[in-house]
């Protein structure tokens, strides 16, 4: 080779569509913005954290989904991952909980119990927290179409268990317009959709001060097929949709933004993903600031889970995955996040087992005890490359933020199944790319083991007798219940949806008195209508 | 059965039950288009009345469901009498998604004969499609 014939390098582009440099220097920063908008942590715009001293105060929740038959099993499970150290929980519904049909429902047969907790009425929720001291473990529940009645549940359930519901705090996923674009737990056509979630937030804001009625999801949006970038400026645009919700019902900014949340995704790049995070703390920031006013710095915070995706993992090899999900926990601890989860090795395939949760939450205990990660604030603060891309992530947000915005918002690109169509546009091209090799993937398109077909996966088994003990514990605490007290608050719960009041008071009502997810959400629909799905390619 | 060998080969794909997970389904739909076939694709939580019906009014040669959330069992014993009594025994039945192996052997005597579990190829799909309904024909014409 003689002097000239340097060799050509390949370009780069990371997913977001951002060109990555060989080398980064101090004029890269410079040049992508400076670092101006960097900061401490714990300052506006919180780049670098939203606390100043983070994990060395307090490590990250470590919260991992969980939920599975009935009660009782999910009661057992959770008191298990307690036991191994979990700090926080995350409860996994079945489907029929989630987009409200009772156990004893006919769509609901064969589903009861299958990937998540089954619930149909208060009992339910007194059964899965028996034991489980709520001031000590935070309970996260992921749901969305029937949020607003799981939500009420754990309020009565707390406070029949003697908890001061100003001090509670907690967190409901509640974020119906992701639903929409992936995931697809959905009930209600979107406006009455999103008129429920403003029931939650100045519900909440009134009655339970310090719960978290919604998180925001990047995470699923991601896993349809979005860029990071996409997936925080989508995430963003939600967010704004449920802000401008309840501000047009008269609230402030700084009465229910405190208590906003996210939940995003990891996988792919690693610098990539540390920039998303410290790039949106930041943009998010500026949006409450600037553009909502927010006064407190509380409103200003991007307050997240940041949980290693399925997205990422694989069918092939199934092990590395727990690699995988090693590295993935070190993006998020490396990102400042709140709450930690990773999906365990196994989870391409069904619900994690004991073990492999178990694995999960030791990845991230190692992290804490051996790897140093708790005891400096933003380690990659202030490294030329990681600073760059952050300030032109940023920028890339704000464009598609801006591009949303200029194509009638994300609320009628949902409706009209434009998101859907285009993330989903995307995965097929990212499929493509796995399959021809152009996007490598580890023991999947390269570096394959013979006989990928044997996998010795020993894995979560479905217990078919769940669904009868479901349907006889449901028909128990139907007839044990006022019926006529049930009637009358259902018939409340329909009339506060005609009326256009705030559902929730009614809704907490009907579930105090036993009602049913099925019940309730039957009153709803009757006012609501259902969605109807846009099919667009 | 000319008609057949003439037109476009015209496909169902289904999301049976309650399962949310649509990213696969709608990249087979992608690459199933790509693929120069008709596709007939029908949103989240068909009931197996729903896709049989479906299945009927579209014409289809092929009856696709897409899977994810474990349920697969269940759907398909009670999915397979009502596509028999629409008469649509002799049309391609298939599956994909998250199918453990230990359900393979169900779901093919229930009539599945195409399975396409997590990490099969869309190319591979399309061209199990082609030669099934190729010989399908020529069975026919026999």
């Amino acid at each position: 080779m003689n002097d000239r014939a340097q060799p050509t390098l390949k370009r780069v582009i990371n997913e977001s569509g951002l060109e990555v440099q060989p080398l980064y220097t101090a004029a890269d920063v410079a040049a992508s913005g400076g670092d101006a908008m960097i900061g401490l942590p714990g300052e506006y715009p919180f780049t670098r954290g939203i606390h100043r001293e983070m994990y060395r105060k307090q490590p990250w929740t470590m919260r991992q989904y969980a939920g599975f038959g009935n009660p009782q099993d999910t009661n057992q499970r959770f008191k298990y991952l307690i036991a191994n150290g979990q700090t926080g929980l995350n409860v996994a519904f079945d489907l029929p909980t989630q987009i409200g049909l009772d156990s004893d429902d006919p769509q609901a047969e064969g589903e009861i119990g299958r990937v998540g907790m089954s619930v149909d009425t208060l009992r339910d929720f007194e059964i899965a927290f028996d034991g489980i001291d709520l001031d000590k473990i935070t309970v996260s529940m992921t749901i969305n179409g029937a949020a607003a009645i799981a939500i009420a549940m754990y309020l009565a359930m707390a406070e029949k268990r003697g908890y001061d519901l100003n001090q509670l705090r907690g967190t409901a996923q509640n974020d119906i317009l992701k639903e929409f674009i992936g995931r697809g737990t959905w009930i209600f056509p979107v406006q009455p959709s999103i008129r429920l979630v403003g029931d939650t937030i100045e519900y909440c804001a009134t009655h339970a001060p310090k719960y978290s009625p919604v998180s925001v999801c990047g995470y699923h949006i991601r896993e349809s097929g979005a860029t990071p970038a996409e997936e925080m400026a989508y995430a963003f645009c939600i967010a704004r949709a449920y802000a401008d919700e309840v501000i047009a019902r008269g609230l402030h900014v700084d009465e229910f933004a405190g208590r906003l949340s996210y939940n995003f995704n990891i996988f792919g790049n690693l610098f990539e993903q540390v920039c998303k995070f410290r790039a949106g703390r930041s943009l998010w920031a500026k949006i409450m600031k600037d553009e909502y006013k927010a006064e407190k710095p509380g409103s200003m915070w991007l307050r997240m889970i940041a949980a290693g995706g399925g997205g990422g993992l694989t069918f092939e090899q199934p092990e590395l995955n727990i690699v995988r999900g090693a590295y993935y926990a070190l993006i998020s601890a490396l990102s400042g996040t709140q709450t930690m989860a990773l999906c365990s090795y196994d989870e391409a395939y069904t619900i994690p087992t004991e073990y492999s949760a178990r694995i999960s939450l030791r990845t991230m205990q190692i992290l804490i005890a051996e790897m140093g990660l708790t005891e400096t604030v933003d380690p990659l603060g202030g490294s030329y490359y990681v600073e760059t891309m952050t300030n032109q992530m940023r920028q890339k947000m704000e464009e598609i933020i801006a591009e949303t915005d200029a194509q009638g918002g994300i609320v009628k690109l949902v409706s009209e199944g434009a998101i859907q169509a285009k993330v989903s546009a995307q995965a097929y091209k990212m499929q493509r790319d796995i399959e021809s090799g152009k996007f490598p993937k580890v023991g999947v398109n390269c570096y394959r083991n013979e006989h990928e077909d044997e996998h010795p996966v020993e894995f979560h088994t479905y217990n078919e007798d769940d669904a009868r003990v479901q349907i006889a514990s449901l028909n128990k605490v139907r007839a044990e219940r006022d019926a006529e007290r049930v009637a009358r608050t259902l018939a409340a719960v329909g009339n506060a949806a005609r009326t256009g009041a705030n559902a929730m008071p009614a809704i907490v009502e009907a579930v105090k008195a036993y009602a049913s997810v099925g019940e309730i959400t039957k009153e709803l629909v009757n006012v609501y209508g259902r969605y109807q799905e846009p099919i667009r390619f | 059965m000319n008609d057949t060998a003439q037109r476009r080969i015209r496909v169902l794909l289904a999301k049976p039950g309650l399962d949310g997970h649509d990213q696969g389904a709608k990249v087979v739909v992608r690459a199933m288009m790509d693929a120069g076939f008709e596709v007939i694709y029908t949103g989240l939580r068909q009931t197996p009345e729903q896709v049989s019906r479906i299945a009927l009014d579209e014409d289809v040669d092929v009856i696709a469901l897409s899977s994810m959330a474990g349920s697969h069992l269940p759907f398909c014993r009670k999915l397979k009498p009502l596509l028999e009594a629409n008469g649509l025994a002799d049309k391609l039945w298939m599956i994909g998604g998250n199918l453990p192996a230990q359900d393979h052997d169900a779901l093919r005597e229930l009539g599945f004969k195409g399975i396409f579990p997590t990490g099969a190829k869309l190319d591979a799909i399309a061209a199990y499609i082609r030669e099934s309904i190729r010989e399908s024909i020529r069975e026919n014409a026999a």
